[in-house]
């Protein structure tokens, strides 16, 4: 059976055009889902940006494997100007984009590549802005790029100047996130001159460790090492992504060993994956919180000791048993606890129902009667909103708090939760997309975002202020105290009840070597290996 | 398609006659013994359905957060208090299965009395009007029918603001009622030109009343048969919009969405995966048996074979 | 013959359109706003969103959208995915055939246990063999598919560990798809075990997916033989001495198929309907899946192309079949 499967990927290797050995290393991962292209800019999910964004392609800046740290990636070094406003790369020379069946680089990688990469998301008369029909850049404006860049220089071939319109404390690490990934002009003008500029999303050509070579829809990607990676190549020389959407055939896949490695496992197979003798399982605390917003506008939710008193109602550790199948931790901050600044200095609600309902007869509301509303599908920061919203329905019930579960089509709940007037308390969460803390307390807390997604519609001009100085400021030891205080004034008004931060688990053979789970929850196989 | 025969004794109906059509039905329908045995199958789900406040052990969304994924009680680790065990809140599944026959049967009752009444009174229109009234008719009834039916189920569903048990049942009356008017027109259209009909015509009977009391009780007999498979189907196909999570929604006790629950526990707790299926399976093979057993007491053409 | 092929299709036309305001109309009055689920817990500023409204076109008058699309679909442009930007068309292209194959298989792995069971059944009317035979039948016919998929899994997958879990064929064999049916891939490619990877991972999609069509058809057999060996012709057949085999064989058989290869074409829309379920269970990368995946993403191009698409095979099927029959059968050919 040995033989014939290794005479197969033989087969399967000279098909491909590669040169065929014997001892062609092969590492299957069961991924998600389909990625829904090999562009990584235009698109927002992590399905996608494993696929491609972390396969494929490298970025100027790239977070260390393992971390939020940012190292250099395609840029050597940089320079950031006193006031903030302009950073100068050096770029890395001799680094070669991939050489596949249908894209031959002629050069190497330079400066035009890194101005092509970002002005076609960025000026609307590039003529990369809409180059397939119906394509938005989501990251990067939502990111507020736009607003933020002033130009982008060409100082020589191998130094890029960007201008800001303000400091951004967070801008290096903007420029790691997968839509800053750098691809091939010289791809793309070819592809231009062919009239297939669509093809850029379906046959990607990149920088990265591995270099693309067939998608079979919703079915399989292949890649292969990237031979001239200038980091060196890696020791696999094939890897396959296996489309496995539904987690149980996942599982049984890993177990009967047709792929290596998988994400995402049912917290309910955990025990079973952990007892299994040929697998190991890793786990890390995800950049992400699951939270339950008040609405501070709204009476009595408007007077914090209302908010604490059901925050001290709410049964956590009930909550991480039944949804979350101890997959997750209790969260006591808005921002995770793997993320710099966590302040943990901070102490929890403690679960209390007689003390929250003395609370609640101290401030005089009597017989409350609320909405919640429950996001109706999973997210990896709340696995089951519906029955997360039974549990604390009845947490609430018994401090004589009436709740009534309420639910929308997900577009709308997202839209319908960000009125200033809406009625009720809302479940919902974010997962980080850059490590900075500011991506969480400003975008999900601060004053601009009421109306918004600051969906407790909470305005503290105390926290306001705190997280506004901590944006201009590039001092890290400084933005760490700032960002620890604000998280004191947060837990002292309470604006939301935080629920739970998840852990990700990666169940695998114990043949994999060398996997580092990411913070951020991209899935990388840079620095993998497997024995045989 | 009714005969002659039957035609014969049920136009006049005196209360004898009708007596003894019953009486033939029954020795029709008790002959075959997997009717039978279908029917006080589902006796006895009505039955459950019925009683299930009285019956069921504990509440169906009771939570025993002591007793999460307990498995049935023979079983290493069971718990006497839950026969059947506990699913992933601590919910007895033996009461979740007693409260779920409910909906099941609610179901099929409300997508057959819909799917009947609609399609029935569209099927009479176009095949005692005719022309491009029933044109019309049909034309829309091929429409619907030209998509496969979960599937249009399920773009219905995604058409109300939100999933849910009731919108589940909508969509399957509009999928399944083409049916009705099908077999309703067919019918019609027979029994239109014949000597009763017309005789009540030129008797001086108003439309409505010919088409609803001269000619529909003519029609009957295929379109029990029909509501029988449809009351399966709807169960079933409840129960699928419910897997992909488009009908019922938790913690409503409903067989099919209990199942989507469950499916993340599909190696861990076989009980939680395992005994909302049978229930399904059962209830439905229940009604077709009595299906089998109405067609071969109703259809006067198996009957002679 | 050809006034009956003409009037069929004379008849398809108000329904093709009718199907395609169907499709699109649905769409419409979808709840939910792709542009809003795209955004996710991000979420959009109002201008941006304007600009994204009207980059898809949505914002125009409903009529004009209308017109748009079946303009499109009359010169073949379905629009364009949402999700992965690439035309309808040829993304339904790419999955049709994994259906087409499941389907196919279901079918005839349905017939070929069907028909033989309706015929035993039928010559052995009322003994055990035929009641078990029809007790099986209509435990088939009253199978939740999705629930009977699960078993499946957990049995022969799970414990025996006979079958893959999912997918089409094992990883370790790569070809480039020629026909898109991957058990002619798989022998096209010429490598040495493909077709039987290939076989063993369509086997429980098959059996999960056939198991309705099997029933249905095993019934009818049954049916249509029993009416068949009750006509003079095969009690004449009968009488004349000829062995039961040569009666059932050479008369009743070949005039109890009409109805039964009629019921075969009939079942395509419940095929389709079932592959939903079994492509969803068995990841198969199928219409089926594609169809729920985008109906729950608003993807709303490919929801509307895609029920065009599945309702017009559904029509071409539904037609063939009424040719054949109208062939076999002249005498509904008036009606």
């Amino acid at each position: 059976m040995k033989h014939r499967l290794l005479g197969a990927v033989a087969a399967a290797a000279l098909v491909i055009g590669l040169a065929a050995t014997a001892q062609a290393k092969t590492l299957v991962y069961c991924s998600e889902g389909s990625p829904e292209g090999f562009d990584p800019a235009p698109f927002t999910a992590g399905t996608t940006f494993d696929a491609s964004g972390q396969a494929v392609y490298s970025r100027l800046v790239e977070f260390e494997n393992g971390t939020t740290k940012t190292i250099p990636g395609l840029a050597e070094s940089w320079e950031v100007s006193d006031d903030g406003l302009e950073y100068t790369f050096k770029l890395r020379s001799g680094v070669k984009f991939h050489t596949t069946e249908y894209f031959t680089p002629t050069r190497d990688f330079n400066a035009d590549d890194v101005i092509f990469s970002f002005e076609r998301q960025w000026k609307k008369d590039h003529a990369w802005y809409q180059y397939t029909p119906g394509i938005a850049w989501e990251y990067f404006d939502g990111m507020s790029m736009p607003d933020l860049l002033k130009e982008i220089v060409k100082v020589d071939d191998m130094t890029v100047k960007f201008v800001l319109n303000r400091p951004e404390a967070p801008m290096v690490a903007n420029l790691a996130m997968d839509f800053a990934s750098i691809v091939s002009k010289e791809y793309a003008d070819q592809l231009d001159a062919a009239g297939q500029k669509e093809m850029l999303n379906q046959q990607p050509v990149g920088t990265g460790p591995f270099q693309f070579v067939a998608y079979q829809k919703d079915a399989v990607i292949r890649y292969q090492a990237n031979p001239s990676y200038f980091r060196g190549k890696q020791p696999i020389d094939d890897l396959i992504f296996a489309i496995t959407t539904d987690a149980s055939v996942r599982q049984q896949k890993l177990k009967a060993g047709e792929c290596h490695i998988t994400a995402y496992p049912n917290p309910a197979d955990l025990d079973d994956l952990r007892a299994d003798p040929n697998l190991q399982m890793m786990e890390q605390e995800g950049l992400n919180v699951g939270y339950l917003a008040y609405n501070a506008k709204q009476a009595p939710f408007d007077n914090p000791k209302v908010r604490k008193a059901l925050n001290m109602a709410i049964n956590k550790d009930a909550i991480l048993e039944a949804v979350f199948q101890g997959a997750g931790q209790p969260a006591k901050n808005p921002i995770p606890p793997t993320m710099w600044s966590y302040n943990d200095k901070v102490m929890d609600d403690p679960y209390n129902p007689g003390a929250a309902k003395n609370m609640l007869d101290e401030v005089g509301v009597k017989g409350l009667k609320m909405k919640i509303w429950a996001m109706p599908v999973q997210r990896p920061y709340n696995p089951n909103a519906r029955r997360m919203a039974e549990l604390i329905q009845a947490d609430f019930a018994a401090i004589g708090v009436e709740a009534e579960i309420v639910s929308y089509e997900w577009g709308e709940y997202l839209e319908l939760s960000k009125a200033e007037d809406r009625d009720g308390a809302v479940l919902l969460g974010w997962t980080g997309d850059n490590g900075d803390p500011d991506n969480f307390l400003a975008v999900l807390l601060g004053c601009d975002a009421v109306g918004g997604a600051n969906r407790a519609q909470w305005c503290n001009e105390e926290f306001d202020g705190l997280i506004q100085k901590a944006k201009v400021t590039s001092d890290v030891a400084e933005r760490t105290k700032l960002y620890e205080e604000a998280q004191v004034v947060f837990k002292r008004e309470s604006p939301w009840a935080t629920i739970a931060h998840s852990v990700v688990f990666m169940p695998m053979s114990k043949k994999v070597s060398g996997y580092k789970m990411s913070p951020l929850g991209v899935h990388r196989f840079d620095g993998v290996d497997i024995s045989e | 398609m009714a005969n002659s025969a039957t035609t014969a004794t049920t136009v006049p109906a005196p209360g004898g006659g009708r007596r003894a059509l019953l009486r033939e039905f029954w020795f029709y329908f008790s002959e075959n013994r997997g009717a039978v045995i279908g029917m006080w199958v589902f006796l006895f789900v009505c039955a459950v359905a019925v009683l299930a406040d009285l019956i069921a052990p504990h509440g169906a969304t009771d939570q025993y957060r002591d007793a999460l994924l307990k498995p049935p009680f023979w079983q290493e680790g069971g718990d006497p208090r839950f026969i059947l065990g506990t699913d992933a809140v601590g919910r007895d599944m033996l009461s979740r299965l007693i409260h779920g026959s409910r909906y099941s049967l609610f179901v099929g009752c409300i997508v057959v009395t819909g799917a009947v009444a609609v399609g029935v009174i569209l099927g009479l229109i176009a095949g005692y009007v005719g022309g491009s009234v029933d044109s019309l008719i049909m034309r829309v009834m091929d429409i619907i029918l030209a998509f496969p039916s979960l599937l249009l189920a399920l773009v219905l569903v995604a058409l109300f603001d939100k999933p849910s048990l009731t919108n589940a049942m909508i969509a399957i009356a509009i999928v399944q009622q083409p049916h009705y008017v099908r077999l309703t027109r067919a019918a019609v259209m027979a029994e239109k030109n014949r000597d009763y009909v017309i005789a009540a015509k030129v008797a001086g009977a108003r439309p409505l009343r010919l088409m609803f009391h001269t000619i529909l009780p003519n029609c009957l007999a295929p379109l029990i048969v029909q509501a029988a498979l449809s009351f399966s189907t709807a169960i079933l196909d409840a129960a699928a919009l419910g897997f992909l999570g488009m009908g019922a929604q938790p913690p409503t006790p409903e067989w099919g969405t209990m199942l989507a629950e469950a499916r993340e526990f599909i190696l861990r707790a076989w009980w939680v995966v395992t005994l909302p299926g049978i229930a399904i399976l059962v209830t439905v093979l229940a009604i077709n048996l009595m299906g089998d057993g109405l067609r071969d007491a109703l259809d006067p053409k198996l009957k002679r074979s | 013959m050809l006034r009956f092929l003409f009037i069929r299709l004379w008849l398809l036309i108000p329904t093709f359109f009718g199907v395609t305001i169907a499709a699109f109309g649905f769409i419409r009055l979808l709840p939910g706003d792709p542009v809003l689920l795209m955004a996710g817990e991000r979420g959009t500023t109002p201008e941006r969103y304007e600009q994204l409204m009207q980059q898809f076109g949505y914002d125009r008058p409903i009529w004009e959208q209308y017109l748009d699309f079946l303009g499109g679909v009359l010169s073949g442009d379905l629009g364009n995915s949402l999700v992965t930007k690439k035309p309808v068309f040829t993304e339904f292209l790419t999955l049709f055939p994994a259906t087409l194959e499941l389907s196919v298989c279901a079918i005839l792995f349905a017939a070929a246990l069907g028909i033989p069971a309706g015929i035993v059944a039928a010559t052995r009317r009322g003994s055990w063999l035929d009641q078990s035979i029809m007790g099986t039948a209509l435990i088939g016919y009253s199978m939740p598919i999705f629930w009977w998929g699960l078993l499946l899994i957990i049995f022969f997958s799970g414990m025996l560990q006979w079958t893959p879990v999912s997918g089409r064929v094992s990883l370790m064999f790569f070809f480039p798809p020629v026909t898109g049916f991957m058990l002619l891939d798989s022998i096209i490619s010429g490598q040495k075990g493909a077709f039987t990877s290939a076989l063993s991972h369509l086997i429980l999609p098959t059996i999960v997916l056939g198991t309705i069509p099997l029933a249905v058809i095993a019934r009818q057999t049954r049916s249509a033989m029993l009416e068949v060996l009750g006509e003079d012709y095969v009690r004449t057949a009968r009488a004349k001495g000829l062995t039961p085999l040569r009666v059932v064989g050479l008369h009743a058989l070949r005039n109890a198929l009409i109805p039964v290869v009629t019921t075969i074409g009939l079942l395509v829309g419940t095929l389709l309907g079932g592959a939903i379920l079994t492509e969803t269970i068995f990841s198969w990368p199928g219409i089926g899946k594609w169809m729920v995946e985008s109906i729950s993403r608003r993807d709303y191009p490919s929801v509307q192309g895609g029920l065009l698409l599945i309702a017009v095979v559904v029509m071409v099927v539904n037609l063939v079949v009424d040719l054949l029959y109208g062939l076999i059968n002249p005498r509904i050919r008036v009606s």
